[in-house]
């Protein structure tokens, strides 16, 4: 059986790794390889880390921490931000990346996905959405630039449409991060999850929201997704991954112990 | 136990002269040091001392104690490469363990029908004679990506491997079951996880990224050198291939 996997996301700005509630305020958790190690060793299946400034501040940011990472840790990682060409990904992947997410720079160039795919294949291009209730029109949208209040700004696209275009354009996975719960713990949006696994044939990793051992049983057995992703709960110790998966276990999930 | 302390006593003299090298074939595709960084952990470990090196040089391939194959990307890219560099007939020529991983074992296999955009089906290295296709996840969510669990026969590359083992994987194709089968998983249908004949094996799931359960099974293979009898098993004649619910 294939086991629900357990994500812990560590956000990275300047080669730390930082956490801020919705967005902002970032503060500094810890340093990026000694964190990585810790969490492969509690049982995180797969570990995501976002360099939320590199999208924002157009500069080249030192990624060669990418390597000190693959060079200690055992599990899968994917690396997330400011990967606006191929030559970059080819870089990261190199450096060991077992992947690559792409958020705002595919929606300034959707034919991003497309050149990634054929370039890497498809199983090593990950899309990250950034996707908020908007109330005025009652429905789900997607926002770009959220690494940096001051630039963060509203897309034209419905989450839904763009769900479906990233597939059409070749990705791998879709991480879908739902900012109105991000950082505050009230647990994920089932509901917009569940709207969303529906269009969804690739596999489908949650993200924002996680506070208790509930929401992660929540989202697994309602929203059907194939991955859980948390970082404030596993850097603040509010959840212990080994009992968070046996919890799991003991839910009837599928789980990797 | 190691085999090749049975099959050759002078194993630790010769050691002691000759460097104990596993040679990862540079294929030109990304993501090799991966797998390099896996070999070189090994090495923490006080009763295995292998050089790990990666590249694409005939001669130290052709002079290596074991050879792995690796490979992302599509199987028609990896194949012009390993041509390119004029690694195929050197590569079926090898009489030291060989690992495929991943893409690396689909190569090891006659056909691949990933075409990726070309109007054929692939010829890979043949050899091992299986053909790989699509897999079959029955409605499930594809690429096959996660950690699932193997079922795995008495093969030395899984020397204490328990069943229902979790290892990570990352593919939408597929080698069927067949008599090369040595290692099986479920994801809709029933595929192969491993293949094997003789001293060509491969994996289709990423040992280096695959915790301690894929440690495991890499310094199985690090355990095997050219005196490794694979003779001693075929995997049809597999005492208890152990079926399990997954």
């Amino acid at each position: 059986m294939l086991a629900k996997r357990i994500v812990p996301c560590l956000d990275v700005k300047d080669g730390k790794v930082v956490k801020g509630v919705q967005f902002r305020n970032h503060e500094i958790v810890g340093d990026i390889v000694p964190l990585a190690a810790r969490y492969t060793v509690e049982g995180a299946d797969e570990l995501v880390f976002y360099d939320i400034t590199a999208s924002v501040h157009d500069r080249v940011i030192d990624k060669s921490w990418v390597s000190r990472v693959a060079e200690q840790i055992d599990i899968p990682f994917c690396v997330a931000g400011g990967i606006k060409t191929l030559a970059q990904a080819r870089q990261l992947l190199a450096y060991g990346a077992d992947k690559i997410s792409v958020n705002s720079p595919a929606l300034s160039d959707p034919s991003l996905i497309s050149r990634l795919q054929d370039e890497f294949g498809r199983q090593c291009i990950v899309i990250g959405i950034d996707s908020y209730f908007d109330k005025d029109s009652q429905s789900y949208k997607v926002k770009q630039f959220t690494g940096d209040e001051t630039a963060t700004k509203d897309t034209q696209w419905y989450t839904q449409d763009w769900v479906e275009e990233v597939q059409k354009r070749g990705c791998g996975e879709i991480v879908l991060n739902v900012m109105n719960q991000d950082g505050v713990r009230q647990g994920y949006d089932i509901k917009q999850l569940s709207i969303v696994r529906a269009l969804c044939d690739v596999p489908l990793i949650a993200s924002g929201g996680a506070g208790t051992l509930l929401h992660f049983k929540d989202v697994f057995l309602e929203a059907k997704v194939d991955a859980a992703l948390a970082a404030s709960v596993f850097h603040k110790a509010i959840i212990n991954i080994q009992a968070l998966k046996a919890y799991l276990q003991q839910q009837g999930i599928a789980i990797r112990r | 136990m190691s085999q090749q302390s049975l099959n050759n006593p002078s194993n630790d003299s010769i050691s002691n002269t000759v460097q104990d090298t596993t040679v990862i074939i540079d294929t030109g595709c990304a993501n090799l040091n991966s797998v390099r960084y896996a070999f070189e952990r090994l090495n923490n470990d006080a009763a295995i001392n292998t050089h790990v090196l990666v590249t694409d040089d005939l001669t130290l391939i052709k002079a290596a104690t074991r050879v792995v194959l690796p490979g992302v990307g599509s199987a028609g890219a990896a194949m012009n490469s390993l041509q390119n560099k004029q690694l195929i007939n050197l590569i079926k020529g090898l009489t030291q363990p060989v690992l495929g991983v991943c893409l690396g074992m689909q190569m090891m296999s006659t056909l691949s029908s990933e075409r990726g955009g070309k109007d054929k089906d692939c010829e890979c290295l043949g050899l091992i004679p299986t053909q790989i296709s699509e897999l079959d996840s029955r409605g499930a969510p594809l690429p096959h990506i996660g950690w699932n669990q193997i079922m795995p026969s008495a093969h030395p590359l899984f020397d204490g491997i328990k069943a229902g083992s979790y290892v990570y994987f990352v593919h939408s194709y597929r080698a069927p079951l067949s008599d090369y089968t040595i290692a099986r998983c479920q994801y809709g249908e029933t595929f192969s996880a491993a293949i094997a004949k003789d001293n060509f094996m491969g994996v289709q799931f990423h040992p280096e990224k695959s915790s301690d359960v894929g440690a495991n099974i890499l310094s199985n293979f690090v355990n095997m050198n050219s005196n490794t009898d694979f003779n001693a098993f075929t995997p049809l004649t597999l005492s208890n291939p152990v079926e399990t619910n997954v």
